[in-house]
């Protein structure tokens, strides 16, 4: 599988770039941050990873990504061009982006034939009648599919099955990045394993860059490259797979991997390991009420993202003692910014 | 589709309904066979009693008009008035509720206000008035009768939309570049279109209800027989000749029953097809 290092979370010229990304739900008091300053860069072959519980924004970063949820600050970049722009040009960079939907049924639909819902994004593109089938057939043969169920239904097909054609119909556009929401959860453990064989064999083949979106630990193992850890909204740390998993410095990220069933603990004596809105801190680290290292520097500042090692990057005042200056430092910057 | 099949024949409602339907429709087709010309000629003497003469099955009215060939051609009538301001009525409404539902925000605000200022007004002074301002005819009160049925059509298809347009297949095709227009038609609407179908058979109920409401106060097309009218004509004789009245107001009723029951059995049918 490529391997991607890079030296800080925005390179200079990657495939898909967040920089500091903020999607807000509701208005006035509703107002509820989904995603928080997030930034980070994937190039073309590498899978990053987003790992996080339920609610800490995984589903929004995809959708915002793909250009299903409306950002209010910061810019998502394609290849380099800002895709906030409504420009022609922009549609046609937004087809090398696309998408693969968590629930394998329902993003097929239920009225039409496999054979219309494979052909329907070729038509649209004017691709003439034999080139759509010779693709189509293509694209079915990579994702191990028998060209016989282009006459079915959604309903007559397995969720694996149905999870294949989700593939197919997203290869047949050529992308260059896949957004993978949960591809896996909603199937069969021996399914599951097949379509992420599957999956890493179409990125050693294309060169596809992943987003994949988890919360199970051991695909995001078998897939990716890098990780990232989305908590509330923010990346608390982002790093290689390797490096994440010999050493997690955030301790939400150790909780996660402690959570991990069969790693050998029977049970994980841990605080409540579900964020609520309660849990959600109004000053400071946004895991402190939860955290079993908190200070009274963690209750007032919140730590920035920063690096510690070889492309390791955290959001904790504890994870290496002596960037805590540096963070109280850059937040201090952030306030002077703001008052200008 | 041979399941729904199956399942619209083992229910009830809509078999009888659907029976009840096909005999109103031979009688519509035969009508101008059977009783060729204008049945408002005036054809044998007035007030002949149902069953007291062989050639005027039905009796005729206080006019002569033969009762059996009015009460034929009004079943076409009706019918038509029915099925016409339905059309209209479904075809606004479907594509004002999908716009609104699809698109939400600004443009489905103005949309619902539009629809709810539809719905204040009490429908059949609605449809008076319109029929007053213009020239009491068969398309004016097709116009006018549409005019109220769209909302409820709205209402169906904009519920319907603001949930499919949530739906990952909705999402995946916004994904791989779907028009709007492709998204609304050939995307959502195929999925949202049972309750519509379901509601169709209770608007031409209504419709033609509302028609010979009309026709029964005076405002029905002058030109044409319909039950409505027949009741109206019959309103003098009420008490020395009943049946003038109880023929074309059991034809109305069965009429009725008829479309509802199908819109019942439909109902029923298609809606446990959607959740199954």
């Amino acid at each position: 599988m490529p391997h991607v290092l890079s030296s800080s979370p925005v390179c200079p010229l990657p495939l898909l770039s967040f920089e500091n990304v903020e999607v807000v739900y509701g208005q006035a008091r509703e107002r509820r941050k989904a995603l928080d300053r997030v930034s980070f860069a994937i190039e073309a072959g590498e899978t990053l990873a987003l790992v996080g519980e339920s609610g800490s924004g995984k589903s929004t970063l995809a959708k915002a990504a793909i250009g299903l949820v409306p950002i209010s600050s910061g810019t998502i970049r394609l290849d380099g061009v800002d895709l906030a722009q409504r420009h022609r040009s922009v549609r046609a960079l937004r087809s090398r982006m696309q998408m693969v939907f968590q629930d394998s049924g329902s993003a097929l639909n239920p009225l039409q034939t496999i054979q219309r819902i494979l052909e329907t994004p070729l038509k649209i593109r004017g691709v003439p009648r034999p080139e759509r089938l010779a693709r189509i057939a293509e694209a079915l043969e990579q994702v191990n599919l028998p060209t016989s169920i282009l006459t079915r239904y959604p309903h007559a097909l397995s969720g694996g099955q149905k999870q294949r054609v989700g593939i197919a119909r997203v290869l047949l556009l050529k992308p260059e990045i896949l957004v993978l929401d949960e591809p896996v959860s909603s199937l069969d453990i021996s399914m599951q394993a097949q379509v992420l064989n599957l999956l890493a064999d179409l990125q050693d083949r294309h060169r596809f860059a992943y987003l994949f979106i988890s919360h199970d630990m051991r695909s995001v193992n078998f897939l990716s490259d890098r990780v990232a850890v989305l908590y509330l909204g923010r990346i608390v740390e982002l790093a290689d797979r390797a490096a994440l998993q010999a050493n997690p410095l955030h301790p939400y990220t150790r909780l996660l991997f402690e959570s991990i069933p069969g790693q050998g603990r029977r049970h994980i004596e841990l605080p409540s390991t579900e964020a609520s809105g309660t849990e959600t801190a109004n000053t400071g680290c946004r895991f402190h009420k939860r955290c079993p290292l908190v200070t009274s520097l963690c209750r007032e500042i919140e730590p920035n993202l920063h690096v510690t090692g070889h492309d390791h990057f955290v959001a904790c005042h504890h994870a290496q003692t002596e960037q805590v200056a540096s963070a109280r430092v850059s937040r201090r910057a952030v306030n002077d910014l703001r008052a200008i | 589709m041979l399941a729904l099949l199956k399942k619209a024949y083992l229910n009830n409602s809509l078999v009888s309904g659907a029976t009840l339907l096909s005999v109103l429709a031979a009688v519509i087709i035969v009508a101008p066979f059977l009783y060729p010309g204008d049945p408002q000629s005036m054809v044998a003497p007035a007030l002949i009693r149902p069953g007291e003469d062989a050639r005027y099955i039905l009796g005729t009215d206080g006019l002569g008009h033969d009762l059996t060939a009015e009460l034929m051609h009004g079943a076409g009538i009706s019918v038509m008035i029915g099925i016409g301001s339905v059309t209209v009525g479904v075809f606004v409404g479907t594509i004002i509720g999908a716009i609104g539902g699809y698109f939400g925000g600004l443009v489905d605000d103005l949309l619902t206000r539009l629809t709810e200022l539809f719905q204040t007004v009490p429908t059949f002074l609605l449809v008076m008035a319109l029929v007053c301002v213009f020239e009491p005819s068969l398309v004016v009160i097709i116009a006018a009768i549409a005019a109220t049925s769209w909302v409820s059509v709205a209402r169906i298809t904009r519920a319907q939309f603001r949930t499919l347009r949530q739906r990952d297949y909705v999402l995946a095709a916004r994904t791989l570049g779907y028009s709007d227009a492709r998204i609304i038609v050939v995307e959502i609407l195929p999925n949202a279109i049972a309750p519509i179908v379901a509601n169709i058979s209770l608007m031409i109920a209504s419709a033609i209800l509302l028609e010979s409401a009309l026709s029964f106060i005076g405002l029905g097309d002058p030109n044409v027989v319909s039950w409505g009218s027949m009741i109206a004509e019959g309103r003098d004789y009420m008490r020395s000749d009943w049946y003038l009245i109880a023929i074309p107001g059991a034809a109305i009723a069965a009429t009725v029953f008829a479309f509802n029951l199908v819109g019942d059995g439909l109902n029923h049918v298609l809606n446990a097809r959607a959740s199954s």
